[in-house]
C-alpha cells in the first residue's frame, strides 16, 4: 500500500492507483481531457501535469503514473501551472473561437479550463486548421474542427461499444478522428459519444441548436424503454423535455445508457392523447369528450358487465402505481382477469426466482460463463450487454448462445437455435456444457424469446433444469437470469398482475388497458367494450371506446422494478400535455364513479398502501433476493428456432414509434442491418 | 507531405493476397501468441515491397504502395478491424497510401540540407520532371515528395530514391541520376562526390597517422 503526499495530505491508497486517481479521493482537482475512468488511459492530452518528487525534474501526466510510496506530488505548484497553460495553448491553436454557435457551450471541459489555464491573448498566427466533418449517422452531429485529439470516443467505440470503427488517423496537425469508411456508427450506445466528447467536436444531432444547458431544469429519473432501468436525467425546458442524460448507477447502467434511451424522447411530442375521447354511438368514431362524461360511460359500462366477463391489461411502460390503483379498481368489483404479459410470454409467475435476473446486472462481472437462451441482449437491453462485453474483455468470459446467430459485439459459441438444444446441452457433458460444469459461477440468460412461444412454461422449466445439472444456484450466487424487456413488466409480476387460469380475450366484454398496445389487438372480441389509458395513441386507442389520456414517464412520479427486481423511483419532470393526469388519479378518480371509492388520496397513501401488502416494493434502489423453488412446467418442447423478443431495437413501443429520430435510425441502421445479416 | 487516404478511388485493387505465405508466416512468427497487432508494421512493408515488384514489370511501371485491399487482408490476418491498419499506414510517411511513381525521390528539406542548398536540388528535380511536389510523371517512372530529415545532414543535401540514399548533390548531378535511372542504369548510392562515409569534405584530417582499417575491407 504506497503512501504518498499530495500537497501536503498524506493518504494512502491500493497499490496501482494512479496519482490522478489518488487526488481525486482527496477532493483535489485535475484538469484532465483524455482520461475516463471508464475507459483506458492513452495519456495523450497532457493536461493532468502535476509536479513529482523524487523524479525527472519535469512535469508528469498524472493519469498514467501510478503512486509509489513516498511521492511528494504538487498538483498546484508554478512549474503545474506552466506546464498545463502550455498544453492548453497548444490545445487552442487550432480549436476555433466558435463557443457562441456550440452546442457545448456552457458545459464544455475546454471552456472551463481555460478559464483557469488560458492565455488572454492568442500568439499564434497563422491560419487555423479546418476538418471534413464525417456523417456518421442520425445521432451523432460532428463538427471535427473542434476536435482536440483525445481518442476518448475512439476507446469508447472500441471498449464499450464493441464497434471499432473510430480511429485516430493521419499525424502531427493533420490527425483527425474518423470512421474513414463514412459509415454510421453502428451501436446502440453511441450517443454515449456525445457525453465522452470533453469538446463540441461531438453533439447531438437532434438537439442540436435547440436549447443551452443553463436553461434547463434538470430532473433525476429512471428509463423505461427497457427492463434495464437505466438512471436518466431529464433536462426539459418549459414544458418540453430537450434532452435526455445518463446518471452514473455502478450497478444498473454506470454512465451509459442506450440510443433509444436518450433519443426517443422526440415521440413525448407526437401523437399525444391530450384529452378524453368517447366513441360516438351513432357514426361509430372518436369524439372529445369531457372527463365528467368519459367517466360516466367507462362506469356505467364496468358496472353493467357482469363480474367474470371484464379483463384489465397493463402495457409496458406503466408505473408501479398506477397497475396497482388498477388492480384494487378490478378487485373492487370481484374481477381476477388480469395480465401483464401481453407480450404473449408464457412463464410461470408464482416463483419470484424463475421471473427475475437474479444476479443482478453488476453480478455478470463474477460470472465466468454465460449461457444466453432466445435472446439478442444488444438489442433487448443494450447495457446488459455492454456489461457481457465488460465482463469479456476483462476476463474473455466464454458466452454460449442458443438462439439467434447475431453480432454480440463479443465471440460466442453457438450452440443451437431452438429448445431441443438446450435439453441436449443439458444430456451432453462436453463442448460448452462442459465450460459450464467447470464454471465457478455458470449463468444462464433467459430472454422473452424463449418465452414467447406455446412451450414457454416447459422452456421455463427446461431453463431451471439447466440452471439445477450446471450447479448455477447456490448459496451466495444465483445465475438464473430472466431478461425482460418491459420496464413494467417485474412490478406487475410482483403484485400479482396476472391471472391464474388464463382467460380469453376474445370472450370478455370489457377490457381495460393500461397502457396496453403491444399485442395484437383483433386478440380481443371484436363486440368488448374497450376502455383505453395511456398517453399516446396508437394501437390501443384506435381500438378504445372510451379513452383516458394518462401521463408519459416523463409527466409523473412513479417506481419502477426493472428485470433485476430492483425498485427505483422516477420523478416527475414537465406536466402531461393539456388534460392529461397522471395514471393513478385518472384510476382513483374512475373508482368514484362507480362508487368503491379507493382508499387513498395521494401518493404517499398509495405508497403506504403499496408498502403494506408488498414491503419490498418500497424499498428504494434495493433487491429482494428470491427464494429458489420450483416453476415451470416441464412439457414437450416444439422444434421451432427461438426469435429475439426485441428485432428493432429502435421501435419497442408506444413512444418510439411516434418519435421521428427513432424512424430515421431504423431506415439508416436497420437497413445497414439487414446488409450484414445477408453476408 | 499531407498523405490522402481514399478508400473508394478508381485505382484501388479489388484485392489483394499475400504472394509469399511463408514470409507471412515468418513475420507472425517473431510476435508472442495474441500479439499478432504487433506484425501490423512488416505485414504493410512486406505488402508494399510486393506491389513494388509488381510494379516494375508494368507497362506503365509504378512504385511500392499499399491498397486499401492489402490493409483489409492485414487486418484479417491480425485479427484487427480494419481502422487499426489504417491508422498506422496513415501515421508513417514511409507506407504510401497511394500509388507512386517507380522511382519514389524522398527529398529532404529540412534544415540542414535546405542550408546546403536543398531547396535548388527540388528545383533541379521539378524542372527535369515537369512535376511538382506530390506529383508522379504521365510515365509512372517518378515521383516527387517532400520529406523531413532523414538523417544524413553531414552529406546534406541528399533525396532518397526508393531504398536508398543519394548524397552530397548538386542540381547538375541530380539531374544526371534521374536520367540515368530513367535509363535502367546502374547509379551508385550514397555520397555522389566520393566522399568515405561522412568524412570531412576534403578528406580526413584526423587519426591520420593511426593504422585505421580503410572501409570496405
Amino acid at each position: 500500500m504506497p503512501k504518498l503526499t499530495i500537497d501536503g495530505v498524506e493518504i494512502e491508497v491500493a497499490p496501482g492507483t494512479s496519482i490522478l486517481q489518488a487526488s481525486e479521493m482527496l477532493g483535489v482537482e485535475v484538469p484532465r481531457f483524455c482520461y475516463h475512468d471508464k475507459l483506458s488511459v492513452p495519456a495523450n492530452c497532457r493536461m493532468c501535469l502535476v509536479e513529482v518528487s523524487p523524479g525527472p525534474p519535469k512535469p508528469q501526466a498524472s493519469c498514467a503514473l501510478a503512486c509509489a510510496d513516498g511521492m511528494v506530488v504538487k498538483t498546484n505548484s508554478e512549474m503545474v501551472h506552466k506546464a498545463r497553460k502550455g498544453v492548453m495553448e497548444m490545445m487552442l491553436i487550432n480549436h476555433p473561437l466558435d463557443c457562441p454557435i456550440c452546442d457545448q457551450g456552457g458545459e464544455c471541459d475546454l471552456q472551463d479550463q481555460a478559464v483557469a489555464y488560458g492565455f488572454d491573448r492568442s500568439r499564434y498566427h497563422e491560419s487555423k486548421r479546418a476538418k471534413v466533418d464525417p456523417d456518421v449517422g442520425p445521432l451523432v452531429k460532428t463538427v471535427m474542427t473542434r476536435c482536440i485529439q483525445c481518442t476518448r470516443c475512439v476507446r469508447f467505440a472500441e471498449e464499450i461499444a464493441g464497434t471499432p470503427d473510430l480511429g485516430l488517423v493521419n499525424r502531427g496537425e493533420d490527425v483527425e478522428i474518423t470512421t474513414f469508411v463514412e459509415k454510421a456508427i453502428n451501436t446502440e450506445l453511441s450517443g454515449n459519444l456525445v457525453d465522452i466528447c470533453p469538446v463540441g467536436a461531438l453533439t447531438s444531432k437532434p438537439y442540436a441548436f435547440t436549447a443551452r444547458p443553463w436553461e434547463l431544469r434538470k430532473t433525476e429519473s429512471i428509463d423505461v424503454h427497457d427492463a434495464v432501468g437505466s438512471n436518466i436525467r431529464i433536462d426539459a425546458r418549459g414544458g418540453e423535455v430537450m434532452r435526455v442524460l445518463p446518471r452514473l448507477h455502478e450497478d444498473v447502467n454506470e454512465e451509459w445508457i442506450s440510443d433509444r434511451t436518450r433519443y426517443a424522447h422526440d415521440g413525448l411530442k407526437r401523437q399525444r392523447l391530450d384529452r378524453p375521447y368517447v366513441r360516438d354511438a351513432q357514426s361509430g368514431k372518436l369524439r372529445p369528450a369531457s372527463w365528467e362524461e368519459a367517466f360516466s360511460v367507462a362506469a356505467e359500462k364496468l358496472l353493467s358487465v357482469k363480474q367474470g366477463w371484464k379483463a384489465a391489461l397493463v402495457g409496458d411502460l406503466c408505473d408501479l402505481e398506477s397497475m396497482v390503483a388498477l388492480k384494487d379498481l378490478m378487485g373492487s368489483l370481484h374481477e381476477t382477469n388480469l395480465e401483464c404479459r401481453t407480450d404473449g410470454a408464457f412463464y410461470d409467475a408464482s416463483s419470484r426466482a424463475g421471473y427475475i435476473f437474479n444476479s443482478t446486472i453488476a453480478g455478470i462481472e463474477q460470472a465466468d460463463a454465460i449461457l444466453l437462451v432466445g435472446t439478442n441482449p444488444r438489442r433487448e437491453a443494450a447495457l446488459v450487454n455492454a456489461r457481457i462485453r465488460k465482463t469479456w474483455l476483462n476476463k474473455r468470459v466464454k458466452v454460449g448462445v442458443i438462439g439467434e446467430v447475431a453480432d454480440l459485439t463479443y465471440p460466442y459459441e453457438h450452440i443451437g437455435t431452438g429448445p431441443a438444444d438446450l435439453e441436449n446441452l443439458i444430456k451432453s457433458a462436453g463442448g460448452f456444457a462442459a465450460v459450464l460444469k467447470n464454471a465457478k459461477n455458470p449463468m444462464i440468460i433467459v430472454g422473452m424469446g424463449a418465452f414467447q412461444r406455446e412451450d414457454g412454461l416447459a422452456v421455463q422449466a427446461l431453463a431451471r433444469q439447466c440452471a439445477e445439472t450446471f450447479n448455477m444456484v447456490r448459496e451466495g450466487w444465483n445465475g438464473f437470469n430472466v431478461l425482460h424487456t418491459a420496464a413494467s413488466r417485474i412490478g406487475a409480476l410482483d403484485i400479482g398482475f396476472t391471472s391464474k387460469d388464463g382467460f380469453d380475450l376474445g370472450k370478455v366484454e370489457l377490457v381495460y388497458l393500461l397502457g396496453a398496445d403491444d399485442f395484437p389487438m383483433e386478440y380481443i372480441n371484436p363486440h368488448a367494450f374497450v376502455i383505453y389509458q395511456g398517453h399516446h395513441g396508437d394501437a390501443g386507442a384506435n381500438r378504445a371506446d372510451v379513452i383516458l389520456p394518462g401521463a408519459a414517464y416523463t409527466e409523473k412520479n412513479g417506481l419502477y422494478v426493472n428485470t433485476e427486481g430492483r425498485v427505483q423511483m422516477a420523478r416527475k419532470a414537465v406536466e402531461a400535455p393539456g388534460e392529461a393526469r397522471e395514471d393513478w388519479k385518472i384510476i382513483r378518480a374512475l373508482s368514484a364513479y362507480i362508487h368503491r371509492q379507493l382508499p387513498y388520496d395521494d401518493l404517499f397513501q398509495l405508497r403506504e398502501r403499496i408498502a403494506r401488502e408488498w414491503p419490498h416494493l418500497m424499498q428504494i434502489d434495493q433487491i429482494l433476493p428470491a427464494p429458489w423453488t420450483v416453476f415451470g412446467l416441464p412439457g414437450k418442447v416444439a422444434g421451432t428456432s427461438f426469435v429475439s423478443a426485441v428485432q428493432n431495437f429502435y421501435m419497442t413501443n408506444v413512444i418510439t414509434r411516434a418519435s421521428l429520430t427513432m424512424a430515421e435510425c431504423t431506415k439508416v441502421f436497420l437497413h445497414h442491418d439487414v446488409a450484414e445479416a445477408a453476408e | 507531405m499531407k498523405k490522402h487516404l481514399d478508400l473508394h478511388a478508381a485505382y484501388q485493387p479489388q484485392s489483394f493476397s499475400f504472394r509469399s505465405a511463408e514470409a507471412v508466416k515468418d513475420i507472425l512468427s517473431r510476435y508472442p501468441e495474441g500479439r499478432a497487432r504487433s506484425a501490423i508494421m512488416p505485414l504493410l512493408d512486406l505488402a508494399q515491397r510486393q506491389v513494388a515488384e509488381d510494379g516494375a514489370k508494368a507497362n506503365p511501371p509504378y512504385g511500392g504502395w499499399i491498397p486499401r485491399a492489402a490493409m483489409d487482408e492485414i487486418a484479417r490476418i491480425v485479427g484487427q478491424p480494419p481502422i487499426k491498419v489504417y491508422e498506422v499506414a496513415t501515421f508513417y510517411s514511409m507506407y504510401n497510401i497511394e500509388p507512386v511513381g517507380q522511382y519514389l525521390v524522398q527529398m529532404c528539406t529540412t534544415t540542414p540540407c535546405m542550408l546546403c542548398g536543398s531547396d535548388n536540388i527540388v528545383k533541379a528535380c521539378q524542372d527535369r520532371l515537369g512535376i511538382g511536389l506530390g506529383e508522379t510523371t504521365g510515365d509512372g517512372k517518378f515521383s516527387l515528395m517532400e520529406v523531413e530529415c532523414l538523417g544524413a545532414c553531414v552529406n546534406a543535401p541528399m533525396v532518397q530514391i526508393n531504398d536508398d540514399f543519394y548524397e552530397d548533390l548538386t542540381p547538375a548531378r541530380m539531374v544526371e541520376i534521374i536520367d540515368l535511372l530513367e535509363q535502367g542504369k546502374e547509379v551508385p548510392v550514397g555520397s555522389q562526390t566520393g566522399r568515405l562515409n561522412s568524412q570531412a569534405e576534403g578528406g580526413g584530417t584526423t587519426l591520420k597517422d593511426a593504422k585505421v582499417r580503410k572501409s570496405g575491407t
